[in-house]
Parts: C-alpha cells; sequence; structure tokens
C-alpha cells in the first residue's frame, strides 16, 4: 500500500481549538516570555486572567508567526508589531469590502 | 547558474555606502514583506532581497562579491572564476544570521560554505524536524462543502551523510466545510524530518487561501452578493431568486427599497458554529432608453412622478 497517499486529516485552527501557554510554546518553538511579551503589547488576546489559566484561539498561531517575521525581519519592536498587525487586520477588512464595490458593473 | 546582481535587485550604485544599504534594505522589506504586501511575487521578491543583503551588508562577503567584476548583468549564464574564494575564508561561518537554507544556486556556489545542507551531522546531534507551511487555494465552493486536495511538498531532510536534500512528496490532505481565508490547518508530524535517531519530524500547516469569486465576495464566514433589481421591483417590492453558496433561495424584497440597502439571509454564509449569514446588497439598475417607446415610457414616468432626487444636495446651497 502507497501510505503516502492516503488522506491526511489536519486539525482546523480556528476559535474552536484552544491552546494553553505550554502547548502555544511548544508548537510554536517558542519560549514562555515572548508570549507573554505579546499579550502585554496587545498582540495576543488569550481568555482568562492568569498566564496560567490563558486559552490561546487557534488564528493565535498565525498572529504569533508573523508577528515574530515582522520582529525580525523589519527590526520593529514589539509594540510596533502590534500596530503593524493591527493596520494589516484592517487593511484586509478594506480590501475586502472594496472588492465588494469594484464588482459593481 | 544566473549571476545575480545584488547591487540591481537592492536598487544601489556599485560604490554605496555601508549605512546607505542598511536603510536600502529597510524600506524594500516593508514594501516586499510577504505578511505585508500583497503583490502576487512579494514572497520572491523578499527571499532575492533577503539574499543580497546577506552579501552586501558584510564588508567581507561584499569585497568578494565585487572582484567578480562589473562585466555580468543579471540573469546571465553564470560560473564561478576557477580562482574563486582565494583568499576568503567563508566556511568557518559566523557572519550569516539568516536562514540561507532558500538562497539561490548563485549564493551557494560564492558563499556555500555557510548553507545548512553541508554541515555534517554526526554521533549523537539529534534535532526536530522543520516545520512546513504551504498556501492552499481553494474555490468558495470547496471551502463550503469541504474538499480532499492532493498537496505536493518539497520536503527538506538530511540524508545518510548529513547533507540536507529535498524529497518531493505529495499526499492527501482533508478540508473540512467552513474554513476560511487564512485559516490554517495543522497536519501534526507531516513536516521535515528529524535529525538524528528518535528525533520528532516538524508539522504541515496549510493555510487556506480563496479563489476569487465571480458572484460572492466573503468577510469571515459572511458572504456578500450584489443583487440587481428593476426601478419597479425596488419600489413596488417583488420576489426574487437569489443565488447562495448552498444553492437558489426565494427572497423577499420589501417594498419602498433602495439601492445600497443590505437584507440579510441568515445562516446562508459558510457553515460553522455560529454559520455565517449571507448578504444580498440590493442595486437597482434602470433599463435602457434605446428605443422610442422606451423613451416615451421614461417621460410619462417623469411626468407621472415628480421626484427630486438630489432634494438633500440643495438644502447645503
Amino acid at each position: 500500500m502507497n501510505s503516502e497517499q492516503e488522506t491526511r486529516v489536519g486539525v482546523l485552527l480556528d476559535e474552536s481549538v484552544e491552546f494553553s501557554l505550554s502547548e502555544i510554546c511548544s508548537t510554536c518553538h517558542v519560549h514562555a516570555e515572548l508570549i507573554v511579551q505579546l499579550v502585554e503589547v496587545g498582540v495576543l488576546e488569550p481568555r482568562g486572567t492568569e498566564p496560567g489559566q490563558w486559552r490561546f484561539p487557534g488564528h493565535a498561531l498565525r498572529r504569533i508567526e508573523r508577528a515574530l517575521n515582522l520582529q525580525r525581519d523589519l527590526e520593529i519592536n514589539l509594540a510596533g508589531v502590534a500596530l503593524a498587525l493591527d493596520l494589516l487586520d484592517e487593511i484586509d477588512q478594506l480590501r475586502s469590502r472594496l472588492r465588494m464595490f469594484e464588482s459593481e458593473t | 547558474m544566473e549571476y545575480k546582481d545584488y547591487y540591481k535587485i537592492m536598487g544601489l550604485s556599485r560604490d554605496a555606502a555601508q549605512d546607505e544599504i542598511k536603510r536600502a534594505y529597510r524600506k524594500l522589506a516593508r514594501k516586499y514583506h510577504p505578511d505585508v504586501s500583497k503583490e502576487p511575487d512579494a514572497e520572491a521578491k523578499f527571499k532575492e532581497l533577503g539574499e543580497a543583503y546577506e552579501v552586501l551588508k558584510d564588508p567581507q562577503k561584499r569585497q568578494a562579491y565585487d572582484q567578480l567584476g562589473q562585466r555580468w548583468k543579471h540573469g546571465q549564464e553564470f560560473r564561478p572564476p576557477p580562482d574563486w574564494n582565494a583568499g576568503f575564508d567563508f566556511s568557518g561561518g559566523g557572519f550569516t544570521e539568516a536562514d540561507a537554507s532558500h538562497f539561490s544556486d548563485f549564493f551557494e556556489s560564492l558563499f556555500g560554505g555557510f548553507r545548512p545542507g553541508h554541515t555534517v551531522y554526526r554521533g549523537e546531534f539529534r534535532a526536530r524536524g522543520e516545520d512546513l507551511h504551504a498556501r492552499l487555494r481553494i474555490s468558495l465552493e470547496e471551502a463550503y462543502r469541504g474538499t480532499t486536495r492532493t498537496v505536493s511538498l518539497s520536503i527538506p531532510q538530511y540524508d545518510e551523510q548529513g547533507r540536507m536534500r529535498y524529497r518531493a512528496r505529495t499526499l492527501k490532505a482533508r478540508i473540512p466545510k467552513g474554513v476560511t481565508e487564512g485559516q490554517r490547518i495543522r497536519l501534526a508530524g507531516e513536516g521535515g524530518r528529524g535529525i538524528g535517531a528518535h528525533a520528532p519530524p516538524g508539522d504541515l500547516y496549510l493555510e487556506i487561501e480563496f479563489e476569487p469569486h465571480p458572484v460572492f465576495q466573503v468577510e469571515g464566514r459572511d458572504v456578500f452578493l450584489q443583487l440587481p433589481l428593476a426601478p419597479w421591483e425596488a419600489a413596488l417590492g417583488a420576489q426574487v431568486s437569489v443565488p447562495t453558496l448552498g444553492g437558489t433561495v426565494q427572497m423577499k424584497i420589501p417594498a419602498g427599497s433602495q439601492s445600497g440597502r443590505k437584507l440579510r439571509l441568515k445562516g446562508r454564509g459558510l457553515p460553522g458554529r455560529p454559520p455565517g449569514d449571507q448578504f444580498a446588497i440590493l442595486r437597482i439598475d434602470t433599463p435602457p432608453a434605446d428605443s422610442p417607446a422606451a423613451r416615451e415610457a421614461y417621460q410619462r414616468f417623469a411626468e407621472s412622478l415628480p421626484f427630486n432626487p438630489r432634494a438633500k444636495l440643495e438644502t447645503m446651497q
């Protein structure tokens, strides 16, 4: 049997999937300290008050990766990263609205 | 292999000062960063830029590169001169901070000593395999119903000599229904192989992208549609057929509707908990006045319906 052609079923990282602090650290291969900093500047908004109770939604993974890429590649600090990510989200939203109006003929 | 003009890539002259190089890099990095830019070739441009900067920011590598001379043109077929590397030692490492594994063959032939692919791992060394990321473009219909897609990947792995090789691999991945743009699917253990005995493999992430749809626009799980109406349908109210991802539905247009009004079809967007909605944005199309009869009809219309669409503007004067 060609095992490479088996259908793989992955986990969809949507809001129904949640990670604890230690789970998100091992999944993203980062230190907890960095995640704490990302929460402090508002890049991540976990459920729960104490780090031990934090629960991160599935889409936090993508946000962490984008944050680290921006920090490393553009040499910006985490507060700047938080601003950039918020603005990028807003631009995405505006772009999709714009597409809606441009589809008028 | 092709010669790469690193100065041209960075838009610099060959005598650029080191801090000019840094400024140019920062500016272009902001422009082409794949997490920022929407240009289709941003990723390739960003990689090229990273490679150019890797060489030009380092005085030793820059000097070596400059020694190749100016006779080469960007994209020209290139072979390193036989005396290349004389007087330079690139094998010790120390200068390369960037992840060089995606640099070009050109870079590799000049500064190849840095490539992780040439590092020979022996003995007890163990490292977890690399996480891999791939984008998967699917149609909105596939997102609505779910689908199975064959994904082709180039997976890095180390052979018995400890050299990195790319292995082509295809796998079928199940895409659950209700995925939204930008969401990721994680396939644990399907990434690059680990190095050394019992080293765990990396994970594979598939990031969902939607093909543009001819009539629907999406925001999260909500689906939007422009719904054209005849003026009388909007004024008098009507029952019209509206396409949704799950099939055509009948929709009631209330009398007195205007252009731009948003009508909601609850739960007709992408499935989920809760499912998204579909919104029909009304647009009133006027019939062309392209015959004497049509012009006459418009004329009667104007006479029997006193209407000033610009009443609000006139109060401004």
